[in-house]
């Protein structure tokens, strides 16, 4: 499976990832050179094998519905680039 | 014997009485890093002063006789991949450099409660993705046996760290083979438990369906206590299991008389398993058999899928998991003029090129159009693995393998070549896909004096077998040695 | 041709805040109001490493909303994430529900112009709410409160079942009275708990296949819902007879303009790459759950208003006041049952007196300091002439003030009526002489200045008059 630069560039946008244009060819072609060589998984016949998507066998052990403490304004935020009294302040986000 | 050179068990006993405290414990160590690890480069992190203060309330519990258990004072050092409340956790990766968690990951938690001090935070490939420490954003680490080689990865630091004495003991993870791999090419013993097993609270994640969290040791005695430490249910990791752990001590040297012991045959059939380590796992396989273990030939015919299952798989979920670093609430932001902008230069910037090489595998993996076709096929080849190994089951006790298939190799020798890069954990993988426990521990040295591992596989929970298997070589052939770093 | 030649299929997603104290994923509190980023932790903050741990209650919530609405409810259900990044989504993905939801192919039963239509309910799934991002701050920067990340919500997915504005409305309150009435939402669409996107396409009568749907948002109220829903149909139906298509898209309603636009993708392309979560295991319904859920179900509005009117034979009107409040309708059952009386004249207590003074107090019926007997109790006093009617109503006032028995308010006060008749002669032999003239008219056969002698009589007797007993001695006394 060969990857197109257009999908390189949609993946990347999907992801948001900027690439510069070395880094997509790069991408383009090793991407592809991956996508080749898992390639061989399409010999096996899955059509009646059950997907493996927890690999935990146990059952997950449920809360009860008690609040617990919050982290403390000045922790949640103490790592924030940038905020605006207890609120994460962000680039304008035009809708 | 140094203090350094003592096994994390003995020093245990030498604390309890009283012949060693803590704080000299911790200052050797100390001295030993700050004098070598200018060559290693194991650790990105240093916390001397908080080290020293958890050894001086080790000593002081000791002498009051009231220790938090056996392995109380006795230093080790983590990953840097476990959050640690007030000190600095970066994943290898410049998205989060600065970032200071407020919390404490469960395992973590256990050591403090068990009373271990910690040395600082070990470097490790960017977000668990490499076999080499290569994908570091920081700097690589270098291999004590060999300064010009890698450690292996993506727990190399932690490797390298037990590996050179900088610490009795290290916490890895392991999600394709990154605590095993680098414990083979550091001749050091690290042990994956079962998926389940360890709790990942604080873990930062990478494939959440098979990351785990386990020792890396100088003995497998220490890996077994070390392991009794980090085994406990945890209500806060939905995948943590109820089951209660056994004493790992109790029966380690019950020997492996009467036990069977499968040779899986694809294991050996690989191309680009290097002879030296064939042979040295070979001859494991004969010792075993002189110490009374029967080898039972066995077929996991589904083997030579597990890499393409595990790069698809893999790189999915940590599409998903890494979406979290946005430049929004913690770590690196780029300014950018608007939000889209700030996100993509960000990410641009704050990952490096094998994460990036992931995220953008595992976004198309699982876009429109292809899920089924990757993601979905690779869960279900994922199932026909871990349904070769159950049918194992039925015929062995725990299979013997190589862990790696070459000794370590040199730096720089693969960074360009991801598929050669990954094709460094063909042993290591199907394992992680079945999420079942494997340890590789130290079967002897190549003529290059480089040391080879010997992975033992074993059932799901049933790490008491695999450790016993492992001390039973260990004890009739010790490979425990102390690296030259570089001739010191 | 004209709009009459299209129909409009519709179908409404509705997303209901379940009633946790606690977060669906986390320890951190629900309620609203704290400050921004107050009620966070490193789960909701998706901070590096955290897990989510499911809370219980969201599951018993969102099955007992499954089986009151007739859902199959999926033994074993899965999680999965949904994956784009916005501000207000802390992990760069959703946990929700998608290829196997909690509950599966349910109904609910709504009355359209007196006849009943069975509207079908597609999925119900759980999922955890996103945070708040505030747009207008100055300075060029949007700021995020993650307070609400993590909330639980489940979303109800109808079939396109309906076919008009109306239904859409009629569909949204019954659905809404059901969760109410479950106690697992608050119904509450202008605070947001209880939200609504709806599904809008328009088609030629007599076609098979349903045209393009337009996705609308932002409806928050009831008649809001009915507005979008017109507005959207006329501008497709517009759209489609000038020759054009409409084009699948999110559109937002702007109440302000009365109007739905099409809104700037917030992701740049729709793909969502949902996959199984795998920080959790499948969601596996506890043995019984179900079961409890079903027999311990309450009788849902719609049935209570039909057996309302047929057991009390009270109005459409009195019944639907009583009902739309599930405390209110156990509160009236309970005075009914020690009253026994006229079902109608409690009714008018019910929406005339009680909700007036809790609507002075701005209280709820959990704050009464009286039982049901007392009310009972009062109004027997009443059927039993022993207090008038307004009189009563000074009662009730004091009940409501003090919880103290309605007979010993009546005793204290003096409240009740004069029974000795030798009394109550006593004034109507006064009031007769003092009234010479109007006397005379009334024998001249004006019957009407009956009322005033009567109410100069009850005035005589400050309030203790009983107006029935007063008028025949009246009339014994004017001849009759």
């Amino acid at each position: 499976m060969k990857l197109t630069r257009e999908q390189v560039r949609h993946v990347a946008t999907l992801a948001h990832l900027a690439l510069s244009p070395e880094e997509e060819a790069k991408m383009q072609e090793q991407l592809s050179a991956i996508l080749e060589a898992v390639e061989t998984l399409r010999e096996l016949d899955t059509a009646a094998v059950e997907p493996t998507s927890h690999a935990a066998s146990a059952v997950g052990g449920w809360r009860e519905d008690t609040v617990q403490p919050s982290l403390p304004a000045e922790k949640a935020l103490a790592n924030a680039p940038a905020r605006v009294g207890t609120s994460f302040a962000v680039p304008r986000i035009l809708e | 014997m140094k203090l350094t050179d003592l096994s994390l068990l003995e020093l245990g006993r030498r604390l309890a009485a009283g012949e060693a405290s803590s704080v000299e414990a911790v200052q050797a160590c100390l001295e030993r890093i700050r004098r070598l690890d200018g060559r290693v480069k194991a650790f990105l992190l240093v916390d001397e002063k908080g080290a020293l203060a958890q050894a001086e309330a080790a000593d002081a519990r000791r002498r009051s006789g009231t220790p938090k258990g056996p392995l109380d004072g006795v230093p080790v050092a983590l990953k840097d991949l476990f959050c640690t409340e007030g000190l600095a956790t970066t994943a290898g990766s410049r998205i989060l450099e600065g970032f200071v968690p407020p919390f404490d990951a469960t395992v973590v938690q256990l050591l403090k409660a068990a009373g271990l001090p910690i040395l600082g935070k070990l470097n490790m490939d960017e977000f668990a993705m490499g076999s080499s420490t290569e994908n570091s954003a920081y700097f690589p680490s270098a291999n004590p046996w060999d300064l010009t080689r890698s450690p292996g990865g993506s727990s190399g630091g932690s490797a390298a760290a037990v590996s050179a004495r900088f610490a009795f003991g290290a916490l890895g993870t392991d999600t394709g083979g990154s605590i095993r791999q680098p414990a083979a090419l550091t001749g050091t013993v690290g042990l994956k438990p079962t998926y389940g097993r360890v709790s990942r609270y604080g873990v930062v994640a990478f494939a959440s369906s098979l990351d785990q969290v386990g020792p890396l040791a100088r003995t497998v005695g220490d890996a077994a206590a070390l392991l009794q430490v980090l085994a406990v249910h945890d209500a806060r990791d939905s995948t943590s299991s109820r089951e209660v752990a056994p004493d790992y001590l109790r029966h380690l040297d019950a020997g492996v008389d009467g036990l069977r012991l499968g040779m899986p045959r694809e294991y050996f059939e690989v191309e680009g398993l290097d002879p030296e380590v064939r042979s040295a796992v070979e001859a494991a396989a004969a010792a075993y058999q002189k110490l009374g273990a029967t080898l039972v030939p066995i077929s996991l015919p589904h083997t030579k899928y597990a890499l393409a299952t595990y790069y698809l798989v893999a790189p999915a979920e940590a599409s998903s998991n890494l979406a979290r670093y946005d430049g929004v609430r913690y770590g690196l932001r780029v300014a950018a003029p608007g939000l889209r902008e700030m996100y993509a230069q960000t990410r641009g910037r704050g990952f490096g090129p094998e994460a990036k090489r992931r995220i953008m595998l595992g976004t198309y993996a699982l876009s429109a159009g292809y899920y089924d076709a990757y993601y979905l096929k690779a869960q279900k080849v994922r199932t026909l693995i871990r349904q070769d190994f159950a049918q194992a089951w039925q015929k062995v006790d725990a299979i013997l393998a190589p862990t790696a298939p070459t000794t370590a190799f040199k730096l720089g020798e693969k960074v360009g070549d991801p598929l050669a890069m990954y094709a460094n954990d063909i042993f290591t993988l199907p394992c992680s896909l079945a999420g079942l426990p494997g340890m590789s521990l130290p079967c002897g040295f190549s003529r290059a004096g480089l040391p080879i591992g010997l992975q033992l596989l074993g059932k799901p929970f049933d790490e008491a077998t695999v450790l016993r298997v492992g001390r039973a070589f260990e004890k009739a052939h010790d490979f425990v040695r102390v690296p030259p770093v570089g001739g010191a | 041709m004209g709009a009459s030649d299209f129909q409009a299929v519709i179908g409404l997603e509705v997303h209901g805040q379940l009633l946790t104290e606690s977060k669906i994923f986390c320890g951190c509190s629900t309620r609203f109001g704290a400050a921004p980023n107050a009620n966070t932790c490193p789960v909701c903050l998706g901070m590096p490493g955290s897990l989510p741990v499911l809370n219980a209650k969201v599951v018993e919530f969102a099955v007992r909303a499954g089986v009151a609405l007739g859902c199959r409810i999926n033994e074993r259900s899965i999680w999965s994430r949904k994956n784009y990044f916005y501000p207000d989504l802390p992990k760069g993905y959703q946990i929700s529900q998608y290829d196997l939801p909690l509950c599966e192919h349910g109904a609910l039963v709504i009355d359209v112009d007196g006849v009943e239509k069975r509207i079908g309910i597609r999925r119900i799934h759980l999922e955890e709410d996103a945070g708040k991002n505030i747009h207008d701050a100055g300075g060029g920067e949007s700021l995020v409160d993650l307070n609400r990340a993590g909330v639980p919500l489940t979303e109800i997915v109808s079939e396109p079942d309906l076919r008009s504005s109306e239904e859409a409305g009629e569909y949204l309150k019954a659905l809404r009275d059901v969760l109410v009435y479950l106690g697992v939402n608050d119904g509450n669409l202008e605070e947001g708990s209880f939200r609504c996107d709806a599904n809008v396409s328009v088609m030629r009568r007599g076609a098979t296949e349903f045209g393009t749907r337009a996705e609308l948002k932002n409806i928050n109220s009831f008649r809001f819902v009915r507005q979008a829903i017109d507005y959207e149909i006329a501008r497709q139906v517009a759209l489609l007879e000038s020759g054009g298509k409409v084009l699948q898209q999110t559109r937002l309603w702007d109440p302000s303009r009365g109007e739905t636009r099409s809104m700037r993708s917030k992701e740049e392309a729709h793909d969502y790459r949902y996959f199984p979560e795998p920080d959790l295991p499948p969601l596996l319904v506890p043995e019984g759950m179900v079961e409890r859920e079903r027999t311990e179900l309450p009788e849902l509005p719609r049935e209570k208003l039909q057996r309302f009117q047929a057991d009390f034979s009270l109005s459409a009107y009195d019944a639907r006041i009583l009902v739309a409040d599930r405390a209110l309708a156990d509160f009236f059952e309970a005075v009914w049952k020690h009253y026994g009386g006229s079902a109608k004249k409690l009714a008018n207590w019910f929406t005339g007196e009680l909700q007036r003074l809790l609507n002075e107090e701005g209280a709820g019926l959990g704050t009464l300091k009286f039982p049901p007997q007392h009310f009972a109790e009062l109004l027997k006093l009443v059927d039993a002439a022993e207090v008038s009617a307004n009189a009563a109503k000074d009662v009730f006032a004091e009940m409501f003030r003090t919880g103290q028995p309605p007979r010993s308010i009546v005793d204290a006060r003096g409240l009740g009526l004069e029974k000795d008749t030798t009394a109550v002669e006593v004034v109507v032999d006064a009031v007769l002489a003092a009234n010479p003239e109007e006397v005379a008219k009334y024998r001249a056969g004006k019957k009407q200045v009956l009322g005033f002698l009567v109410g100069q009589v009850l005035k005589g007797m400050k309030g203790k008059g009983n107006p029935a007993q007063v008028n025949a001695l009246l009339k014994a006394r004017l001849g009759e």
